[in-house]
């Protein structure tokens, strides 16, 4: 059996809001293990975005536990979550988040910047943009490229600093369905080819069934626990 | 992230909105221009002042009639014989040499068809080597001239060349002061201009010849001014006391009753630093408020453009920026910005104050403003620290901001 990258324990998550307390997570388990590609599926409101940003170390969740590739993270300081950030997670979202001034190259540069590489950076943000086949935009800005190519250099850059896993929230939600699944082979091709472990979450049932396991959330939980997935993942 | 991509980045994201940034240093600018120009203009003006004060001779004191200090109602005035007094080698034994003055600021001075207005001094010998005039040609006024109330006068160079067109070659020529004949003895050596107006543009005749013929005083042997020249430097506080003596002795005037001034140039040279000082702390004082509010409109566009940047604070965070990365990002952005004002302002003062110093040079007051490096260095420090002091407050929001919050903004 393959390791677990993520081992979540009754994650709970309570926004307030003045008077009235929301439970967005309700004692929410789950692991994820290296290597495999886990969709995360569920109503809107249901808590998939909340735990996503517990699941990404953006955000602090209000109890239980969370190791990522076996580390507790869960009681962090804010600056070693960042680096956590930093070193563990890729992120990938639905509006891209691409800083317009900045070249495509420059995008991708950044998490090395912030992990305080200095050397060779151009080259490593050189060879992710390649490897998502943008080896001829690498000057271009984010407003000379289209949706599918954004969405790229935002792979390029999750990819770059060889994080644990790759989180996407709904990657394909801004995109039209053929260029979606142009951004769902590639990060499919890139799991396969460097065994990169993603969490993608989505609505969309045809790009949860790309996936090895669906993990449904209902009111702060997970809805069931697909055992037989495991198995088959174990086989593939 | 080094300080040096933090540079980069900052001027890239200033770059990009360039009239945004424009604007907002334009206080900077302002205020840094003024306090360059200010200190330039000021310390030009001091050495021309100084150096004018130190042009009139060496080791003088002024003497004239009146007491700003005190209340009189009976003032003497100063007289021939007052001088002749404080000439006195036993009564004043530091006074070196007494030059008695009177003076009219306006009188007509004509010569062929030529006519001008100048100031007119009347003179004893003695000026001369009190005020270290020299003739350029001709010969100065002696003693004889003044025992005979001769008709002669000599010319400053300025006069010369407004009712001659030349400088050279006049002794001998006539001219009419006032309507009335004099002839030419001499011409002076150039003096130059001063920030008192030119020292050329005078005609000088025998104090005599001036009290009775010209310059008329209600009391006949009143003079304006005496020019009293101590023995040295060192003598001048001493040479003051015996001429005080001398006149509270002539004036018979009340203990503490001074009816007279007497001023050294030292004392002058205090007077002007008092000025220039109210001057300089005046103007310093609207360049520190042009300053402040310079920062804090900083401070406003620097709030502005965190809220604007909000995702982009969120997104980076997510990518692994710390509070300190973000900080520093911030903070490196309001100080460079300010930073550019203050050089621009450098600049600016600098060509404001050589500006003032062409304008000086064209009326007739030269002085060279001097912009020092002192003041260069002062100006940059501050602007950047003001762009750092007036950055702390947004850079903080930013840096404080939560990544899901920052995430979701829109
Ligand atoms: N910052 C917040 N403050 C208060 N309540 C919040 C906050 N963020 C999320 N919630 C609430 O928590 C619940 C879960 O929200 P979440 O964004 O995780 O849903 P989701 O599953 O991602 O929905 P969607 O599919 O629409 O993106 C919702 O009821 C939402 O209103
Ligand atoms: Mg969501």
């Amino acid at each position: 059996m393959a390791e677990p990258v993520v081992i979540a324990e009754n994650l709970t998550k309570v926004y307030k809001m003045g008077e009235v307390e929301v439970h967005a997570l309700r004692g929410l388990s789950l692991q994820i293990f290296k290597g495999e590609v886990v969709s995360i599926m569920g109503p809107s409101g249901s808590g998939k975005s909340t735990l996503m940003n517990i699941l990404g170390c953006l955000d602090h969740p209000t109890s239980g536990r969370y190791i990522l590739d076996g580390e507790e993270v869960s009681h962090l300081r804010d600056d070693q979550l960042a680096e956590i950030r930093n070193r563990k997670v890729g992120f990938i979202f639905q509006s891209f988040n691409l800083l317009g001034r900045q070249t495509a190259l420059a995008n991708v540069e950044l998490p090395l910047r912030y992990a305080g590489i200095t050397s060779g950076r151009k080259e490593r943000a050189r060879q992710s943009l390649i490897a998502v086949g943008l080896e001829n935009r690498l000057y271009h800005k984010p407003t000379e490229l289209s949706g599918g190519q954004q969405q790229r250099v935002a792979i390029a850059r999750a990819l770059v600093n060889n994080p644990a896993i790759i989180m996407a929230d709904e990657p394909t939600g801004n995109l039209d369905s053929k260029v979606g699944q142009e951004i769902m082979d590639l990060l499919l091709s890139l799991n396969r080819e460097r065994g990169t472990t993603l969490i993608i979450v989505t609505h969309d049932p045809k790009i949860a069934a790309q996936t090895q396991r669906v993990i449904r959330i209902r009111d702060g939980v997970v809805d069931e626990t697909p055992v037989a997935d495991r198995a088959s993942m174990e086989a593939a | 992230m080094s300080l040096f991509q933090a540079f980069i980045e900052a001027l890239e994201s200033l770059n990009s909105n360039k009239l945004r940034s424009g604007l907002t240093i334009l206080g900077i600018v302002i205020g840094v221009a003024a306090v360059i120009a200010m200190l330039a203009i000021g310390r030009g003006a001091q050495d021309s002042i100084t150096g004018a004060i130190s042009g009139i001779g060496t080791n003088l004191l002024f003497v004239f009639s009146g007491n700003e200090q005190a209340n009189l109602r009976n003032i003497r005035p100063l007289t021939i014989q007052d001088a002749e007094a404080i000439g006195d080698p036993f009564l004043a034994p530091h006074v070196a040499a007494v030059a008695p003055f009177i003076q009219s600021g306006n009188v007509i001075v004509a010569a062929g068809g030529e006519q001008t207005r100048t100031s007119l001094g009347g003179v004893t010998p003695t000026y001369f080597q009190v005020r270290n005039f020299r003739v350029a040609e001709g010969e100065e006024i002696n003693q004889e001239h003044l025992l005979g109330r001769a008709s002669v006068a000599l010319l400053g160079v300025e006069v010369a060349e407004k009712l001659f067109g030349r400088r050279e070659g006049l002794v001998g020529e006539t001219i009419r002061i006032e309507g009335q004949p004099f002839r030419v003895i001499g011409v002076m050596e150039e003096k130059g201009g001063s920030s008192f107006g030119s020292q050329d543009d005078v005609v000088l005749i025998p104090m005599t010849t001036a009290r009775t013929r010209i310059i008329r005083r209600s009391t006949i042997n009143r003079v304006d001014l005496i020019l009293v020249q101590a023995v040295s430097a060192r003598d001048v506080p001493q040479a003051a006391e015996e001429v005080a003596a001398i006149l509270r002795e002539r004036h018979r005037t009340e203990v503490g009753a001074d009816d007279f001034t007497i001023l050294s140039q030292q004392d002058f040279l205090q007077t002007v630093d008092t000025i220039l000082g109210v001057f300089t702390t005046f103007l310093g004082g609207i360049a520190a408020i042009s300053l402040l509010v310079g920062g804090i409109g900083i401070m406003n566009i620097m709030l502005v453009s965190v809220s604007e940047r909000t995702r982009e604070i969120g997104l980076r965070k997510a990518l692994g920026a710390r509070k300190r990365d973000i900080l520093i990002q911030f903070l490196t952005e309001s100080s460079l910005l300010s930073l550019i004002g203050g050089l621009i302002g450098i600049l600016l003062g600098w060509l404001i104050a050589y500006i003032v110093g062409q304008v000086a040079a064209a009326t007739g007051n030269a002085f060279t403003p001097a912009v020092g490096l002192d003041a260069i260095l002062l100006a940059t420090i501050t602007s950047t620290v003001i762009g750092l002091f007036f950055g702390i407050y947004p850079a903080n929001r930013a840096a404080n901001l939560e990544p899901v919050e920052a995430l979701r903004y829109e």
